[in-house]
């Protein structure tokens, strides 16, 4: 039998998945309308635009490097979260774990002056040490996952606050720069920066984060680890019955998790385009966003790569809205808004699956009857 | 005047991707009478029913109640038509209780708080009334799939529902529970109730039902009056051969010690009290030795303890003269332990995952299946699953690549089954192996036991079913509240005497 196109998993995540876009796009062309009728369409333009806006190209070019830049620790985060949603388990822990990393990287960049690679590999055990706990938590206590997940958040935000005091600037709640105090710890460009019209923050964490999505992809699907991994997602007792180790398969998932966030946050500090704030009161958004990233991206690792850049590339956007027709806030609100939205693609695609078993079953009905009327 | 059917279903088409799972079925349902529907493994009897309960839309047919055409959009619908249906695989919510899946979505309510106590008194009347045996506070997940089925027909009764669906109800009861449901089936019909009623038991069908409709492969192959037909001629209609209903085999010739099991003692999750208590038994190679008993009496979990699904308490157990009492479950299937679940849908199968993703469920790990850098081997795992597909008859729309959830229950079943079996076991536990079979498969399902028997494998069989019990096996042991209570020969045995032993009426002392 031919399988139908429409069918196709990929495809239907890809259309639930646009039609989201269109929709949250619409929604904030509302809101824009509401707040400021003038400016609407110019401002949703501009969100669209983000780096295009730029007339030359040189300009253009250097931009869009910087929003590759910042969607790498995004689309890291996205894939934390997949990776453990596909053994069954929510990682909103990932900003914390994302934090972790960002702390270790820093503080073994400026204080102890560190190299890039060792940097790395210190992050991403800090992330699988915060993902370890959760895990733990989680196979020995029965301690819900996303619960222990959001208080770890706060105490590694604090205690990150706490430790990268010892780094920061003497006059600014800020930590030192890289490019000054921590050079060993930049991340080689491999020539990229170059290609982006010498902006020196593309480094070789681009191709990296896609690299980790290609392998996250061929663990899950093709590998006798990612198979054991899902089935104690979807069935924990038949994973017991059948001899997997469900407990431990829940640590190493959730250790992986943090891990990848950890790397996340290594891959962007380490390129020094910025530098953590000491007195920052709330865990970075990308763990959140990231959870919109990966629905987007209908739980697969290279939609993923495709999703986190389109949030990244609206949120930058919204940075160029016209701030005397809006406030500053706008662009947060419309990005918001979007990737709100994001949130239905699971729930569109059923609608879409029964509106296809309509369709289909109407086919069949005429084959048939076409069929019959031959025979006779 | 053409005849008044409570419930019509005309010309009834349905397709699934690969199949046609009703091919234009016309079924009427008399007022007051039990209609039994029966058919292979398959042959679209649960989609049928499905489809009058509003959880599918046919492409084609119509249904009509009491002469007039209806639209069962959804189970909401079929509920206000008075359409009740005990589905073949229990639909209750896992960790509430007994009393609050049965009055889930009909509390009775008093300003929008809850009355329970009156729902409590009805459920408990109803329990009464037709014998139905449940512990309302205990939750779904802690009880036996048998009391699980019960919590289910109270649910059913507690509707007010007229027209009754059964999607095999018996499969899962014990002897006893059967004569009393089929009565209670009586009676409700008798008060009028219209009763729709699958099973694989031709006994039961026989016994019960007024008319008996066939259906093979998806299409309709007659409707009989009960009573003018005989068990032979229902199952050459149904599997379109005759059916042996005897199980064949050579005397025994029992070798080596397989299994030893030294005063097990298992907890149980329902009291305080153990539900396994003191156990000891052998199982030797080329025998197959039957744990019988009324369901409850601590199978299960004598089952989970020897597998290594729940901890023991105390006691020993010896694979092949190995102590495996603390080896993992891994380790115990490693050293040539099979188990053929009680429940297939908790732990028999990733429902998920595709047919031949859960045939290597057992044996992914190895290195017929991954390779050495932890990679699948696709092409073997596909050709391993049409070899187990091909042998034991699994039907399903796309083959070795269905998902397992789309698959009828009997050919989930049969996967299992082939699964556990195809892994070449020293030991085999076969819980329930048979249940949800059409004839033709229990007769192929009883020959694979007797073959494992006879290349010297050791088989441990529980069964609530005393044909089986009686037919299969080659020693019987009665469990009665968690103790062995007896040892028969089956040969030397009836059904009488084991009940009596089932029942706790009287019991020997038995050394292992
Ligand atoms: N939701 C579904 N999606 C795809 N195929 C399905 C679905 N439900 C049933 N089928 C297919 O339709 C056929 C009939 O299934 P059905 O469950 O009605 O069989 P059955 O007669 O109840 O068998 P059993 O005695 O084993 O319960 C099977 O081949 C099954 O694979
Ligand atoms: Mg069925």
């Amino acid at each position: 039998m031919r399988k139908n196109i429409w069918k196709t998993n990929g495809m239907q995540s890809l259309i639930a998945s646009l039609i989201c876009i269109i929709l949250g796009l619409l929604i904030g062309l509302v809101v824009l309308l509401f707040i400021n009728p003038k400016g609407a369409f110019g401002a949703i333009g501009t969100l669209l635009k983000n780096f295009m806006i730029y007339g030359k190209a040189s300009l253009r070019l250097k931009y869009f490097g910087t929003t590759l830049v910042k969607t790498v620790p995004l689309l890291l985060c996205a894939l934390s979260i997949l990776f453990s949603y596909k053994v069954g388990l929510f990682n909103i822990g990932c900003s914390g774990q994302y934090t972790a990393g960002c702390c270790a990287a820093l503080y073994a960049a400026l204080k102890w002056g560190w190299g890039w690679f060792p940097c790395i590999l210190f992050a991403i055990m800090a992330g699988a040490v915060a993902g370890a706990i959760v895990g733990v938590l989680k196979s020995y206590c029965n301690v819900n996952e996303v619960i222990s997940g959001i208080m770890l958040n706060w105490i590694i935000l604090y205690l990150t606050n706490t430790i990268l005091s010892n780094v920061k600037e003497p006059t600014s709640p800020y930590t030192y720069q890289l490019s000054q105090y921590g050079k060993n710890a930049l991340l080689p460009t491999l020539g990229l920066d170059k290609l982006f019209n010498n902006n020196a923050n593309v480094t070789m964490a681009v191709p990296i984060s896609i690299l980790i999505a290609i392998v996250i992809m061929v663990v899950l699907n093709k590998t006798k680890f990612g198979y054991e991994l899902k089935a104690t997602g979807y069935n924990k007792n038949a994973a017991k019955y059948c001899g997997m180790k469900e407990n431990r398969n829940i640590i190493l998932s959730l250790v992986i998790s943090g891990a990848i966030a950890g790397l996340g946050a290594a891959l962007y500090y380490q390129t020094g385009i910025q530098q953590w704030e000491c007195t920052t009161a709330s865990v970075p958004g990308m763990g959140f966003n990231g959870i919109a990233a990966t629905f987007l991206g209908g739980l697969n690792p290279i939609g993923t790569i495709l999703a986190s850049y389109f949030i990244q590339h609206i949120t930058l956007g919204g940075a160029y809205v016209d701030k005397t027709m809006y406030c500053s806030q706008i662009s947060d609100l419309i990005s918001a808004i979007i990737i709100y939205l994001c949130g239905f693609v699971l729930f569109l695609k059923i609608m879409m699956n029964k509106a296809i078993d309509r369709i289909e079953e109407k086919k069949a009905l005429k084959n048939e009857v076409s069929k019959e009327g031959s025979a006779k | 005047m053409a005849e008044q059917y409570a419930i019509e279903m005309l010309n009834i088409t349905k397709r699934f991707p690969g199949i046609v799972a009703n091919d234009n079925i016309t079924l009427q349902l008399r007022k007051g009478e039990i209609h039994a529907l029966l058919g292979e493994n398959g042959a679209g009897k649960s989609t049928l029913m499905s489809v009058l309960f509003g959880l599918y839309q046919p492409e084609e047919g119509v249904i009509k109640k009491d002469g007039v055409e209806v639209q069962i959009k959804d189970p909401n619908d079929a509920n206000a038509l008075g359409i009740g249906m005990v589905h073949q695989h229990f639909k209750l919510v896992e960790c509430f209780s007994v009393l609050d899946n049965i009055i889930l979505g009909v509390e009775p309510t008093n300003h929008g708080f809850l009355q329970k106590d009156i729902a409590r008194k009805k459920v408990l009347a109803l329990s009464e009334k037709y014998g139905l045996k449940v512990e309302p506070d205990a939750k779904i997940e802690d009880i036996t799939v048998g009391m699980q089925q019960r919590t289910e027909i109270l649910k059913m009764l507690y509707r007010d529902n007229e027209i009754l669906i059964f999607d095999e109800p018996t499969a899962v009861l014990t002897p006893q529970e059967i004569t009393e449901l089929m009565q209670i089936m009586k009676n409700l019909a008798a008060e009028g109730k219209s009763i729709l009623f699958i099973s694989h038991k031709l006994a039961e069908i026989m016994a019960v039902s007024d008319r008996c409709t066939v259906l093979r492969k998806g299409k309709c192959i007659g409707t009989v009056e009960t009573a003018k037909t005989n068990i032979e001629e229902l199952s050459a209609m149904m599997v379109g051969r005759n059916v042996n209903f005897h199980v064949e085999k050579k005397p025994m010739t029992p070798g080596n010690v397989v299994l030893e099991i030294d005063n097990m003692t298992v907890a149980s999750k329902i009291h305080k009290n153990n539900a396994v208590k003191n156990v000891s038994l052998k199982v030797r190679q080329g025998e197959i030795v039957c744990i019988a008993g009324i369901d409850g009496n601590g199978q299960t979990e004598f089952v989970h303890g020897l597998a290594g699904l729940d901890p023991l308490v105390s006691g020993k157990i010896f694979l092949e003269g190995k102590d495996v009492s603390k080896a993992s479950i891994r380790q115990k299937s490693i050293l040539g332990m099979s188990h053929i679940p009680e429940d297939r849908h908790k732990h028999g199968l990733v429902l998920d995952y595709t047919l031949e993703d859960n045939l290597v469920l057992q044996t992914y790990f190895t290195d017929e299946f991954t390779d050495k850098l932890g990679f699948l081997k696709r092409d073997a795992i596909r050709n391993y699953a049409e070899k187990i597909i091909e042998e034991y008859d699994v039907r399903s729309g796309q083959g070795p690549i269905t998902i397992a959830r789309s698959m009828s229950g009997g050919n989930q079943q049969k996967a299992i089954v082939g699964r556990e079996i195809e892994k070449a076991p020293e030991l085999l536990i076969a819980v329930q192996p048979t249940r949800g079979l059409d004839v033709g498969a229990i007769e192929y399902i009883h020959k694979q036991l007797v073959a494992q028997r006879d290349a010297g494998k050791a088989v441990l069989l529980v069964s609530l079913e005393l044909d089986e019990v009686l037919d299969v096996s080659d020693r019987i042991l009665v469990m009665y509240e968690g103790e062995i209570v007896g040892e028969f020969d089956p040969k030397k045995t009836t059904q009488e005497e084991l009940g009596l032993y089932m029942a706790g009426a009287k019991r020997m002392e038995v050394k292992a």
